[in-house]
């Protein structure tokens, strides 16, 4: 018997270590810079069930250890598996808001991919990619069934902020009982989701049916809802709000205060992704909001942003995309498969390079950018290389276009109008790590106003920690 | 949405609208702007906010039609909506008993001064103001600045309508008279506050200027506004829009405003090919 038990899963076991990790079907390059459309096509039915029998279903597991919000994920897979989709889509929800978001922009290989048994030999479980399958099937199929809503517990929550620590916060709380209006400054919802992230990596179809999701739960939006400008936090609490939760992101450019900067042509990244991907300028004049089509792009950076930034570029310039990063290709912090998918879509890149000054022509419009080359020193305390220009190497290339994607700040307009929530040098708000409260009493915060240009899923985190603790503050009525 | 109580055209391509916009009315000071979206596929465009009535819950923006969406504005009526406004933005005008101030507004720009002018005036300062436009017929809120002023001087550069040129020349008649001066704001095209700022650094006279970059989002996310300001960058958005004369870069600002020119001909051709109202219902 003993025998039996255990020798069958290890004749499994050996079965499924032999299937090799199933890649999702993309978008042929050439065809896809010439639309915004998405460029993976996600897993079909079977493709997802060879893979998700990949896993080995850990006693163990690691990969749960390395989610940041702990999703069950041999469960949700071996559900999968056994092609029982819509459970194992119940089964994420339980601890992730945003699967169809998360599946596909968060950065698997760092995290819960990074700690899967399966990477030790050969590759991971397609963690991710089974996640986003699984939340697209539910949303296709229609009919995604809402959690049971406790009574009103006669406490109300102002959101400030709707991005992804913003929507986690606020559906937490609604699942507790608690009454939520979220407050966003701009027109829609969905913070960087909408504004940032491009169409073809995460469209924007799919964060509007995670945010009806959370309507029907009962969660109230207000719009165009400056905080800090048109109601303070005061004015929040003066409305008979309990407690407020701020997630309003990083979103303050930096630019890089060289000659030839405010230039025309020249854009910080924020500005050209929010054009593109909020105010659709890829689609004028049928949409009124225009972009400048260059012929040549620069893009200056080496993160997501900067990445995002040049393959919408390479979507709506003529000639060539170039990202020029002051250090090194192993050291650029952007998603492998988003440098790969840049390359194949024939951006090109210039490492160890920088700008130091930028040249127009007599109506103030871009023409060149003069660029030098960067030697890394030894490395410094954060343990990376610091680079260095040559003195000398400097040499001009021609460019209509720059986009500036070097990192944000913290938008200072709520800790301006409301002195008493402390922030550090760098203007994030200052909160105790393990219950994201500031230093004003009811008031919490997280996402990267707290923690500067992070990931989504952290931001998520944080919103979901705030909300236990906001609830417990609620709760506890000694605050 | 943001529904139009009032419309009232106050000249041939210039309209004054009141919205109905309860909270932004309760909260709006001098010196402060909206930004809206007409509808789904419209830009957002900053409009100063002219005067508001927290008892109505109404605010009122004068704007002239300049490019698609203004034109599309323009050809709103009464009890049509607008689909998103957001605002107060900006910082407020730093008011105070400055002692003696000249308001210019020139052409549009007279719109903005005027709510600058009432509150400068409410707090104590002689105001003297000066109002301009190229022609009789484009001239607005005369009355009002009347009203708000303790002398009004007029303009045209036709000579259509009271004093026959441009409304610097007012200006240097008051400095060559010796008028006692202690601050001057000054808001029109921006070649009209370049001349000012010229003109009250040689008397080194504290000039006040509104800026009107463009912008996309208006609460200093994106930096499309920014401007040079004492050779620093500024977002003119959550900086300004008003800054000290004397240190902006105009000639760059004049520039950066031309940015999208073939792209708006575009789209003001394509608003005239499919006759307006076409557009909206889409
Ligand atoms: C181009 C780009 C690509 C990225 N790619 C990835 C990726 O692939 N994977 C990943 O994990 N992370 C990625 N990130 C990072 C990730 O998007 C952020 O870490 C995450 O969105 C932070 O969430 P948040 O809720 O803190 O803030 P945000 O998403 O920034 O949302 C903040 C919201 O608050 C609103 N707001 C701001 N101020 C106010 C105010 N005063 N009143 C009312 N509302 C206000 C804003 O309009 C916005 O909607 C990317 C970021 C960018 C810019
Ligand atoms: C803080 C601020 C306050 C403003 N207040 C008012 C106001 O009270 N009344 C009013 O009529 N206008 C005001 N403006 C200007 C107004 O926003 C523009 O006229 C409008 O954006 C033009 O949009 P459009 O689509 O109709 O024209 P577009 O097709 O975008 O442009 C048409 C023409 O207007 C010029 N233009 C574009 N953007 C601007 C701009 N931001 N400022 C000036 N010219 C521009 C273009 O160069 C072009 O020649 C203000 C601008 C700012 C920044
Ligand atoms: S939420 Fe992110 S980290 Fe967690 S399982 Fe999904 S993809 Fe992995
Ligand atoms: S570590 Fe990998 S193999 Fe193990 S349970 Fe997690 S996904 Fe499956
Ligand atoms: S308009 Fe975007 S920063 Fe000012």
């Amino acid at each position: 018997m003993l025998r039996e038990v255990t020798l069958k899963p290890l004749a499994d076991k050996s079965a499924r270590m032999k299937i090799p990790r199933q890649d999702m079907p993309e978008q042929d390059p050439l065809e896809r810079i010439t639309n915004f459309r998405e460029v993976p096509f996600g897993y079909t039915e079977e493709l997802a069930m060879k893979e998700a029998t990949r896993c080995l279903q850990c006693k163990d597991p690691q990969c749960v250890a390395g989610c940041p919000v702990n999703i069950n994920i041999p469960w949700f897979v071996r559900l999968v598996a056994e092609g029982k989709f819509i459970e194992a889509a119940w089964k994420i929800r339980e601890t992730n808001l945003l699967p169809a978001v998360c599946g596909r922009v968060c950065r698997q290989e760092d995290q819960c991919e990074k700690f899967c048994i399966r990477g030790k030999k050969g590759k991971a479980v397609a963690i991710g990619a089974l996640e986003r399958f699984v939340a697209d099937y539910e949303r296709e199929k229609g009919d995604v069934p809402i959690p049971e809503i406790p009574a009103w517990t006669g406490k109300k929550v102002a959101v400030v902020g709707s991005g992804p620590a913003g929507l986690t916060a606020a559906g937490d709380l609604v699942k507790r009982g608690h009454r939520v209006t979220i407050f966003e400054a701009l027109h829609v919802p969905g913070g960087v989701l909408m504004y940032g992230i491009p169409e073809f990596r995460l469209p924007k179809k799919i964060v509007k049916a995670e945010i009806e999701y959370l309507k029907r739960m009962g969660v109230e939006f207000e719009f165009n809802a400056v905080i800090g400008k048109l109601f303070t936090v005061d004015d929040l609490f003066a409305e008979g709000y309990d407690a407020v939760f701020i997630g309003t992101g990083a979103g303050l450019p930096i630019f890089m205060n060289i000659p030839g900067e405010n230039l025309v042509g020249v854009y910080s990244s924020n500005e050209y992704l929010t054009r593109v991907n909020l105010m659709r300028a890829y689609r004028f004049p049928e949409y009124d909001t225009p972009v400048l089509r260059g012929r040549k792009v620069i893009v200056v950076g080496g993160g997501n942003t900067a990445l995002d930034a040049s393959r919408t570029a390479r979507r709506l310039c003529y000639e060539d995309v170039t990202v020029v990063y002051r250090r090194s290709r192993e050291e650029m912090p952007a998603r492998r498969e988003e440098i790969k998918h840049a390359e194949e879509e024939g951006v090109k890149f210039l490492f160890l390079t920088a700008p130091t000054r930028y040249l127009g022509d007599r109506e103030g419009r871009l023409v060149r950018a003069e660029l030098v080359r960067m030697e890394l020193s030894g490395p410094d305390e954060s343990g990376r290389r610091r680079p260095l220009p040559a003195a000398g190497s400097e040499f001009q290339i021609d460019a209509d276009i720059v986009i500036v994607a070097v990192g944000n700040l913290i938008n200072p307009i709520i800790p301006l109008s409301s002195p008493d929530i402390r922030v550090n040098r760098c203007g994030n708000i200052i909160v105790e790590p393990s219950t994201e409260k500031t230093s004003k009493k009811g008031v919490f915060a997280g996402g990267d106003i707290v923690r500067g240009g992070a990931t989504v899923i952290l931001a998520m985190g944080d919103g979901r920690r705030a909300a236990y603790n906001i609830h417990e503050y609620l709760t506890d009525n000694k605050g | 949405m943001f529904e139009i109580v009032e419309k009232v055209r106050l000249a041939h391509s210039v309209a004054l609208f009141r919205l109905k916009a309860p909270a932004i009315a309760s909260k709006r000071k001098a010196g402060q702007f909206i930004m809206l979206r007409l509808n789904e596929y419209g830009e957002r465009i900053p409009l100063t906010i002219v005067d508001s009535d927290p008892e109505q819950g109404t605010i009122t923006l004068i704007s002239q039609e300049m490019g698609k969406t203004t034109s599309m504005l323009g050809a709103l009526d009464k009890g049509a909506s607008i689909l998103d406004v957001v605002g107060p933005l900006g910082k407020p005008t730093h008011v105070e008993n400055f002692g003696t101030a000249v308001c210019i507004g020139g052409g549009i720009g007279t719109a903005p001064v005027y709510p600058i002018t009432a509150a400068l005036k409410n707090a104590g300062n002689k105001v003297l103001s000066v109002i301009g436009a190229r022609t009789k017929g484009l001239l607005i809120l005369e009355d009002e600045m009347r009203k708000v002023s303790d002398e009004l001087f007029v303009t045209t550069d036709d000579g259509s309508y009271k004093h026959h040129g441009f409304v610097t020349q007012i200006l240097q008649n008051l400095i060559e008279e010796q008028t006692k001066i202690n601050v001057v704001f000054a808001i029109g095209p921006l070649s009209m506050m370049r001349a000012v700022c010229n003109l009250t650094r040689q008397h080194g006279l504290p000039t006040i200027v509104s800026l009107n970059p463009i912008m996309v989002d208006g609460t200093g996310m994106c930096g499309s506004c920014r401007v040079t300001v004492g050779g620093k960058n500024m977002f003119a958005c959550v900086d300004g829009p008003e800054f000290n004369g004397h240190e902006v870069d105009f000639d760059e600002l004049i520039r950066r405003n031309r940015s999208y020119f073939k792209e708006e001909k575009m789209a003001m051709e394509e608003l005239t090919y499919h006759e307006g109202p076409r557009c909206y219902e889409r």
